[in-house]
């Protein structure tokens, strides 16, 4: 599959707006790294939500080989908010084939990232806004940008990357993706952000996009977070 | 161009009860119903509404029964153990008679149980969620779309007949994310009641108001619930929402509400495959319950089975409305897990073992 990742930090972090789909992007790009023969940890710093969350794809991760830091506590009976000292160590790691990924919880969650300041400006980072046009919250460029902002100033870093994650679940289909471009390019035109793919629910849809839309990127994700049936 | 968006049930009912003329949110956080709250916070101000969080759940009820007085619609959220906090408030506004929405986001109990979805409240909703006798209008919706449809239907009811109602909703219903079309929701609309009663300022051209649920004559209090017990009727007899899936010429019909609903849903399917004859009855509103429905299938069905996410709590449910006619078998997890349509259809199979 064609897919050229934009980033190229050894540090990655991926936020946006709650809800947007910021743990199916991580996961996919921990999976798309482990492809490409990186060294990759996932860390989950979603302190916010504890019902979905990167801690889910445990099994999956460890299946290929990607190590993933938890919160301390995540899906126990003691579901608090506490991040480990273990995240520490991925600033301290310096093989320069390994990438951590951070996938981190929606808006004020965001000042969890907060505490590692320092580490991240010292070895520098790339920083992924994923965004939903069918959030209702985040449904146009405006508001998509206002969240954007608002995560920056909570998490006291800034983003480098956005990703058009737009999808109605599992009625997603090839004209709900088209009609989020307009969305999607808007949205990183008033942000001075490189858009760096546009996500596909359904690895069916790529060619025909691909066919149809030579000039974007399209970037398969598969929904590994819970399911319920 | 298609107008859904994707939501979690808990905006989704937020949203839908703005849309439905609520601007008046009073609530305290509570794992998994937070995010209703947290969008409430974020809207509200937009539409020159309040949100308030209250500094507990027994605050947050009784701004309710204020802003209720005053002939807004009003609204409080929470999760099982603060819907317990909330009763004695509920019961007050029962006996004020005053119309406001109540959404229970349930999490397994009892006690400060766990944070994951059950059904656990099942009784406390529809039998006595309040000291006195009372009843509030109690919807189990089984998805987003249905969240949304179902807060409108709420208000209406609760407007109609000055009673409280309860949306109740689980964990798995509250947290999961599905698209949501809100025009197709909102297109029924029905003519409610003038709210006459309403604390509201009679700028002197009215006689005051009284808003109260304290009746110190006996005579005058039993008559205040006789005549709710009336509206009782009333919505008894017009308010029943049910769905009947394949029941027709079901050998057992599985009795499901909510969330558990969907997993007996895709049971049947693989139970039909097999073929066995499965059908369901999904009660929409708890109470009213849908008594005939249950009687009229239990003159064609040969055995009942009631799945939830509890011990049975609904069982009694089904034999009153059934009178004993069938078997009424149960099946549930508790606690906040889930069966899967494979442990319910294991059931089915034993018990269509039984009837042959």
């Amino acid at each position: 599959m064609k897919f050229n990742y934009g980033p190229s930090s050894r540090l990655i972090v991926v936020c946006g707006h709650f809800g947007s789909g910021k743990t199916n992007v991580s996961v996919a790009l921990a999976l798309s790294l482990k492809a490409a023969g990186k060294k990759v940890t996932l860390i989950d710093l979603d302190i916010v939500n504890p019902y979905f969350r990167a801690a889910d794809a445990e099994e999956l991760m460890h299946k290929n080989n990607i190590k993933c830091i938890n919160p301390q506590f995540a899906n126990t009976n003691v579901d608090v908010p506490s991040l480990g000292a273990e995240v520490r160590s991925v600033f301290l790691d310096n093989d320069p084939n390994s990438v951590a990924i951070f996938d981190v919880g929606g808006d004020n969650g965001a000042a969890a990232l907060g505490q590692y300041k320092r580490d991240f400006d010292r070895l520098g980072y790339d920083m992924i806004c994923v965004i939903n046009k069918y959030r209702p919250l985040t449904d146009t460029p405006g508001a998509a940008l206002e969240d954007l902002r608002e995560i920056e100033y909570y998490s006291r870093l800034k983003f480098t990357h956005i990703v058009n994650n737009s999808n109605l679940g599992a009625e997603t289909d090839i004209e709900i993706v088209e009609s989020s471009f307009e969305f999607a390019d808007k949205t990183a035109r008033l942000a001075d952000l490189p858009l760096f793919c546009d996500t596909v629910v359904n690895a069916a849809y790529i060619t025909e996009l691909y066919e149809k839309h030579p000039e974007r990127t399209f970037f398969f994700i598969d929904n590994t977070t819970k399911k319920l049936f | 161009m298609s107008n859904k968006v994707l939501m979690k049930g808990n905006e989704a009912l937020a949203e839908a009860a703005i849309r439905n003329g609520c601007i008046y949110f009073f609530g305290y956080p509570i794992t998994p119903q937070t995010e209703l709250a947290e969008y409430m916070a974020k809207r509200l101000p937009k539409v020159n509404g309040v949100c308030l969080q209250a500094e507990s759940e027994v605050a947050a009820i009784n701004m309710v029964l204020g802003a209720a007085s005053s002939g807004v619609r009003a609204m409080t959220s929470s999760s099982s153990p603060g819907i317990s906090l909330k009763s004695e408030g509920i019961s007050y506004m029962v006996g004020s008679d005053l119309p406001c929405l109540i959404c229970n986001v349930q999490r397994g109990g009892p006690g400060l149980g766990g944070i994951q979805p059950a059904q656990q409240d099942y009784l406390q909703a529809t039998k006595a969620n309040g000291h006195g006798d009372l009843h509030l209008f109690v919807v189990a919706p089984a998805s987003v779309q249905e969240m949304v449809s179902l807060v409108g239907r709420a208000f209406d009811v609760a407007d109609t007949y000055r009673v409280p109602a309860m949306i109740l909703a689980d964990g798995a219903l509250g947290q999961m994310m599905e698209p949501v079309d809100f025009d197709a929701a909102l297109s029924e609309r029905r003519e409610l009641p003038e709210k006459t009663w309403a604390t509201n300022g009679h700028g002197g051209k009215r006689k005051k108001n009284i808003v109260n649920s304290l009746f110190i004559n006996p005579d005058e209090l039993e008559k205040s619930v006789l005549e709710r017990y009336q509206r009782y009727a009333k919505i008894e007899e017009n308010e029943v929402l049910y769905e009947e899936t394949m029941v027709e010429d079901a050998d057992i019909v599985i009795v499901a509400y909510g969330i558990t609903s969907r997993i007996c849903k895709s049971a049947i399917e693989m139970a039909r495959a097999e073929g066995i004859k499965v059908g369901l009855v999904r009660p929409i509103t708890l109470w009213p319950y849908p008594k005939a429905a249950l009687a009229k299938a239990a003159e064609t069905a040969k055995h009942f089975l009631v799945v939830e996410l509890n011990m049975g709590q609904m069982v009694d449910d089904v034999k009153v409305a059934t009178n004993c006619r069938r078997p009424v078998s149960f099946f549930g997890r508790t606690g906040g897990m889930l069966p899967t349509a494979e442990d319910v259809l294991a059931e089915i199979r034993k018990i269509n073992g039984g009837i042959r």
